[in-house]
Formats: structure tokens, C-alpha cells, sequence
């Protein structure tokens, strides 16, 4: 068996999540490499050695500059094909999700998502993940090679073992429709104000708020509570709330003492940023809400109406 | 401008929700309705349809034949006409097989657009697109919270990790928006009467040139081996506010040292 882990990397850096699934992976087989792909990336092969990688594969080429996924599907699944790899596994993220449901297609392969453990039953691969919003754990596996994984965030973390690897460079040979979607504004990394993930205290706004102007209510309750407000990326998106404060798999990680959701649904992809919150509380009037499977205290209810009484009473306590 | 929209049935979400143990598969016999994610691909749909001023929007899916009750919701919002494809062989589909079967599909209407919704509630893998996307040789663009048309080319603003992208692709292409970026409109009465009239195809593996062996348990290359209860977290309280709900926060943040 042999195992391919991609790298993703963003500006100079190798993502922390992909080299947790390499160090993961190379605790489970030590017969893994690595690939990177994009434009200037070969200096960042060494890296890849220090957390395990026997071999690196660089596909560096301006071609491959834009971090979008089609061209990176033409270059991984030439080179399983090429080299037999028996597991590839991939980090979740935008890009991640999308190469490696590409590559399933391309070569036929199995794909498990959401994997949030990984383990060896007998020389096979099993991959550990929970379902349904997580009300349920599942181990699965893949009935033929290669078997591809998704792992989803903060599962592992990097262990350096301060190896070195061999660097092979490997060409970039794209199909014409991996070429027709074009990065026209790639995002930059947004000007940080107060952390939202230094807060000890976080009342966080989803779309049950109906309106951006509702974010008032937010501000009433972190104000009174001395927390700060976290939003959801619905809202986000929508343009009610700015981005640095949207908690996720596309956001922030946050793990304050408190959590307090106000109209979020608790969707899997908001979850993970925020599960190891001490206490959650939640206001949802949708009583089949996710988010009252992982809260301490849930209240099936209007937040138009508790959020206002809540902030006064929270004011009269602390005599403010 | 023709469009196709993939949409799915899913379970309700809620405690009835469930794997069944015995198959591992969904258990799909209980309440069901079109997946809510999808309902924001139908309106997109429409509203491109409707910008452009001719065209149709199609509505394909894979599912059980029963599907077509969930599915005749998007003819109510104003879709034109839907595909299920719908076949013995192909229940239990994974990824591979799924995006094989509905890349036949919609090979047969060469659609200038494809449209997904954000994900599945069911299977909140949000990776279908990407897998359909290569088989029908076309770009992708996922994660759309805003997407402008114009002279035949598409330019969609999406989330990453790290803010946000701007990407620019031709025609035919496949699109996955975000579940922000429309509000769907609620089905008229006058749209649920006419859309048991609207055209409504369920095909077989076969009419849309599959073998059978490339679909269903057969086609998929991954397995589920067991199952097991969550790990549970927190104290679960549940209340219901009687009107009383802001003071047993209050109390509950008391008793925590909170406040
Ligand atoms: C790859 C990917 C990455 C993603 N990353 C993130 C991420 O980083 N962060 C994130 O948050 N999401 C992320 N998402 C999106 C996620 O799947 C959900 O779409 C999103 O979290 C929903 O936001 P929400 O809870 O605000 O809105 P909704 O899901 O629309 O929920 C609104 C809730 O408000 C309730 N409500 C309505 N009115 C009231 C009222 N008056 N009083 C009380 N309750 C009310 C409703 O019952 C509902 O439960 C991602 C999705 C994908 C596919
Ligand atoms: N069986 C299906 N038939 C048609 N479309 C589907 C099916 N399953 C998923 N989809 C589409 O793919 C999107 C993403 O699904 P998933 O990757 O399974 O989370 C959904 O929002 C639908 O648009």
C-alpha cells in the first residue's frame, strides 16, 4: 500500500490541516507522499519532509498559480494513475472538497467524506466519520483502489519527525475545460479588528434574524454580557455581518466559555467552528433545530422576543 | 437559456431521521421533501430563465419514483419540466455511481447551465458538482453567493477560508450556489395546480444508457461497515418558552458563574 496526502498551500505556507492528515497519514503507512500544485511552490517541498513525507511531488507552473480545482484534478489523478497510490487523502476546504470529488470521477474512486479518524483494520483502510448532522457514527470503507478520503477539519493535528524527503517534479498537463474557469479576484486575507476568537463570550447571529438591522439585538446582549458578536456565513454572504466575525469551516475556530446562537440552524459546517465551546446555549424557533442536538441549554422560541427581555434582565444583574 | 437543476429528496430533518441498521442505507420511508439547499438552485433557475426571456429550466434528479411528490415543488415555484431517473438497481448509489448516472442524464438535455444547491441535508458531502462537473467536461464553480451573467460568460463571487473569490467562466458550465444567494419563492396556488400538468419523465437506468453495473451498490466504490451511537455532548436541557424563557436563560448563566 502507498498513500498520497495533497497539500494545500496559501501564500508561502502549507496549510496546519494538510499537514495533519500527512502526519496522520504517515503514522498509519509509512510508504506516504505528498503532492504539491501551484505556481513557486517547489521551495515549500522541504516542509513537506519534516512532517513525514518520503516523497514530494511538485507540479509548479503559472499555470497552476490560481488555487481553483479542475487543472489540480488533471495533475493528482495523472499521477495516482501513474504511480498506483492506493489512498489519496485531502484536507476539507473549498478547494479540497472540490479536487477531490474531480479525481472520484476521473478515476472511478471511492470517496468518503467527512472523516474524522482514520485506522488500519487488517492492512485495510478504514475511515471514522459521523453522519446526520452528527446524531450518528459510521465506519466506512472503500471497495477498490484507490480509496480517497476527505478529512474534515481540526481532525488531526501536525507532528513534525523531522525527516527529508525526495523532491520529484511532475508535469502539468491540463484538459481545455479544467482552463475555462478563470481566478478573475482572489481573496486576500482580511484586516483583523478584535478577534472574535479572543472573546470569552459570544452571541452569535444566523439568518433567523431576519434582517441585518436585527444584529442590534446582538450587540445589545455581547454588550451587556461583555462578549463580542459572531455571525453565521449565511449572513455573511447575504452582506449583514462582516466576514472576520463568521464562525466555521470557512471561518473562525473559536472555543470561548460561552456560545450563545440566536436564529442558527447548526449546520455541520458551523459546528466545527465551534463545538468545543464550553457552554452553548441556543435560541431557535425551529425545535427540530441541529444546533439543540450539541446545546446545553436549548429554547425552542422567538428571538425577537426572549433576546430583548434576556439583555435587560443580564443589565438589571449586573446592576449597568 | 437552458438550465438544469439537480435536486434531491431528502428525509425531514428531526428525530425520525435515521440510518437503517439492518440495509446501512437511508431510511427513506418517512416524511420526506425536496432538499431545502436546492430549493435557492431552482430559484436561481428561474430568475436566469426569466432574465434571459426564453429557455427552460429542468429539474433532474435520482431518487425512488416516489421522489416526484417532493420534486413537483419545483415545477410550483415555476420550473418547466423534470427527469427522475428512477431504478431498482440504482438505490444505494455512492459518489462515483450517483455522479455517473446523473452525468447521463444531463448529457441527454446538453443544458448551457447545470445548477446544484449547497449541499444535501442527508448527506452534507457538498462534493456532487465537482464529481458531475468532470464527467460532463465542464468548468465548475461552487460556494455561489453572488453570480452576475453576461455575454455568455458567468462571474461568481465565492467563500473560501480565506474570503472571498471572484471566478469568471464560459458556457456550458456547472454552478453550485450558496444557500444565501436568493430567497426561494413560496410555490402560488395556481403554481401547485399546474405543476401536476407540467412534463414529468421517469426514466430507467437503461433510457438514460446506463448499465446497471455502473449504478446502485454495484457502481459504488465505497462501503459502509458499522454503526454506532454519537458521542453525546452538553446537559441537552430543551425548553420551550411559555413567555418565561429570558429569565431561565438568566438563571441557567447564574448557576454557571456566566453572568
Ligand atoms: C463548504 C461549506 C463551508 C461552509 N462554511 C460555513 C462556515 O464557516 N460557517 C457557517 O456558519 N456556515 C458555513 N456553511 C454554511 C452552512 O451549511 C449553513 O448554510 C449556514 O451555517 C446556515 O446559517 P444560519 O444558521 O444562519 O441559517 P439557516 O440555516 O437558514 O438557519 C436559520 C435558523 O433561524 C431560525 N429562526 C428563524 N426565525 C427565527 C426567530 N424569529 N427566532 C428564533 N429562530 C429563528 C430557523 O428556525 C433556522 O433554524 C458552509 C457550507 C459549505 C457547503
Ligand atoms: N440524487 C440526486 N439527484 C439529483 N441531484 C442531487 C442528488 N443528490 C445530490 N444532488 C445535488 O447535489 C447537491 C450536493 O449534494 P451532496 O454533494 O450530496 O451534498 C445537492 O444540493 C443537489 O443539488
Amino acid at each position: 500500500m502507498s498513500t498520497l496526502v495533497f497539500l494545500e498551500h496559501h501564500g508561502s505556507s502549507i496549510q496546519k490541516g494538510s499537514l495533519g492528515v500527512l502526519s496522520k497519514a504517515v503514522s498509519l503507512d509509512p510508504d506516504t507522499s505528498a503532492v504539491l500544485i501551484g505556481s513557486g511552490v517547489a521551495p515549500l517541498a522541504e516542509q513537506a519532509g519534516r512532517y513525514g513525507a518520503k516523497q514530494v511531488f511538485v507540479a509548479d507552473s503559472e499555470s497552476l498559480e490560481a488555487p481553483l480545482p479542475q487543472p489540480r484534478v488533471d495533475v493528482i489523478s495523472r499521477l495516482v494513475a501513474d504511480k498506483g497510490f492506493g489512498n489519496v487523502l485531502f484536507a476539507a476546504s473549498v478547494l479540497g472538497t472540490d479536487i477531490a470529488g474531480g479525481v472520484s470521477a476521473r478515476l472511478d474512486a471511492g470517496l468518503n467524506w467527512d472523516l474524522n479518524d482514520l485506522a488500519m483494520d487488517g492492512g485495510a483502510l478504514v475511515g471514522k466519520r459521523s453522519a446526520l448532522g452528527d446524531t450518528i457514527r459510521a465506519d466506512v470503507g472503500w471497495s477498490s483502489e484507490p480509496r480517497l478520503g476527505l478529512i474534515r477539519a481540526g481532525s488531526f493535528d501536525p507532528v513534525e519527525s523531522g525527516g527529508s524527503a525526495s523532491v520529484e517534479e511532475i508535469s502539468a498537463d491540463l484538459e481545455d475545460f479544467s482552463t475555462k474557469a478563470v481566478m478573475v479576484d482572489q481573496a486576500h486575507e482580511e484586516q483583523t479588528g478584535p478577534s472574535i476568537e479572543d472573546a470569552e463570550i459570544l452571541v452569535t447571529g444566523g439568518r433567523g434574524l431576519g434582517s441585518p438591522e436585527a444584529f442590534s439585538l446582538m450587540e445589545d446582549l455581547a454588550s451587556a454580557l461583555g462578549g463580542a458578536v459572531a455571525s453565521t456565513r449565511a449572513v455573511v454572504d447575504s452582506g449583514w455581518y462582516p466576514y472576520p466575525t463568521q464562525v466555521g469551516q470557512t471561518g473562525k475556530v473559536v472555543s470561548p466559555k460561552l456560545y450563545i446562537g440566536c436564529g442558527v440552524s447548526g449546520a455541520i459546517q458551523h459546528k466545527v467552528g465551534m463545538q468545543t465551546s464550553q457552554v452553548i446555549v441556543s435560541i431557535n424557533k425551529d425545535p427540530n433545530a441541529p444546533i439543540f442536538d450539541f446545546s446545553d441549554l436549548g429554547v425552542v422560541g422567538d428571538l425577537q422576543t426572549i433576546v430583548p427581555k434576556l439583555t435587560e434582565l443580564v443589565k438589571e444583574r449586573r446592576g449597568s | 437559456m437552458k438550465i438544469a437543476v439537480c435536486v434531491k429528496e431528502v428525509p425531514d430533518p428531526g428525530p425520525n431521521r435515521r440510518i437503517d441498521p439492518g440495509t446501512l442505507r437511508m431510511d427513506r420511508s418517512g416524511d420526506r421533501s425536496l432538499n431545502a439547499y436546492d430549493l435557492n438552485a431552482v430559484e436561481e433557475g428561474i430568475r436566469l430563465r426569466d432574465a434571459a426571456g426564453d429557455g427552460e429550466v429542468v429539474l433532474v434528479s435520482l431518487g425512488a419514483s416516489k421522489a416526484l411528490d417532493s420534486i413537483r415543488k419545483g415545477l410550483a415555484m415555476g420550473a418547466d419540466r423534470a427527469v427522475l431517473v428512477s431504478d431498482e438497481a440504482a438505490v444505494g448509489s455512492d459518489l462515483v455511481a450517483t455522479s455517473y448516472v446523473l452525468a447521463k442524464a444531463l448529457e441527454a438535455e446538453s443544458p448551457d447551465l447545470v445548477l446544484f444547491g449547497q449541499q444535501a441535508s442527508d448527506a452534507d458531502g457538498a462534493v456532487l458538482w465537482a464529481a458531475v462537473a468532470d464527467r460532463l467536461k465542464m468548468p465548475v464553480i461552487s460556494q455561489i453567493s453572488e453570480l452576475e451573467v453576461a455575454d455568455g460568460s458567468i462571474t461568481a463571487k465565492r467563500q473560501t477560508e480565506f474570503g472571498y473569490d471572484r471566478i469568471r467562466t464560459s458556457l456550458p458550465a456547472v454552478l453550485a450556489v450558496a444557500d444565501s444567494l436568493n430567497e426561494p419563492r413560496y410555490p402560488s396556488l395556481k403554481g401547485i395546480m399546474g405543476a401536476k400538468k407540467k412534463p414529468q419523465d421517469v426514466k430507467s437506468l437503461a433510457d438514460v444508457g446506463v448499465d446497471a453495473a455502473r449504478a446502485g451498490e454495484a457502481g459504488s466504490r465505497t462501503t459502509v461497515i458499522s454503526l454506532s451511537p454519537p458521542e453525546s455532548r452538553g446537559g441537552n436541557q430543551k425548553i420551550e418558552d411559555d413567555g418565561n424563557a429570558a429569565q431561565q436563560i438568566l438563571d441557567f448563566l447564574v448557576e454557571r458563574k456566566l453572568v
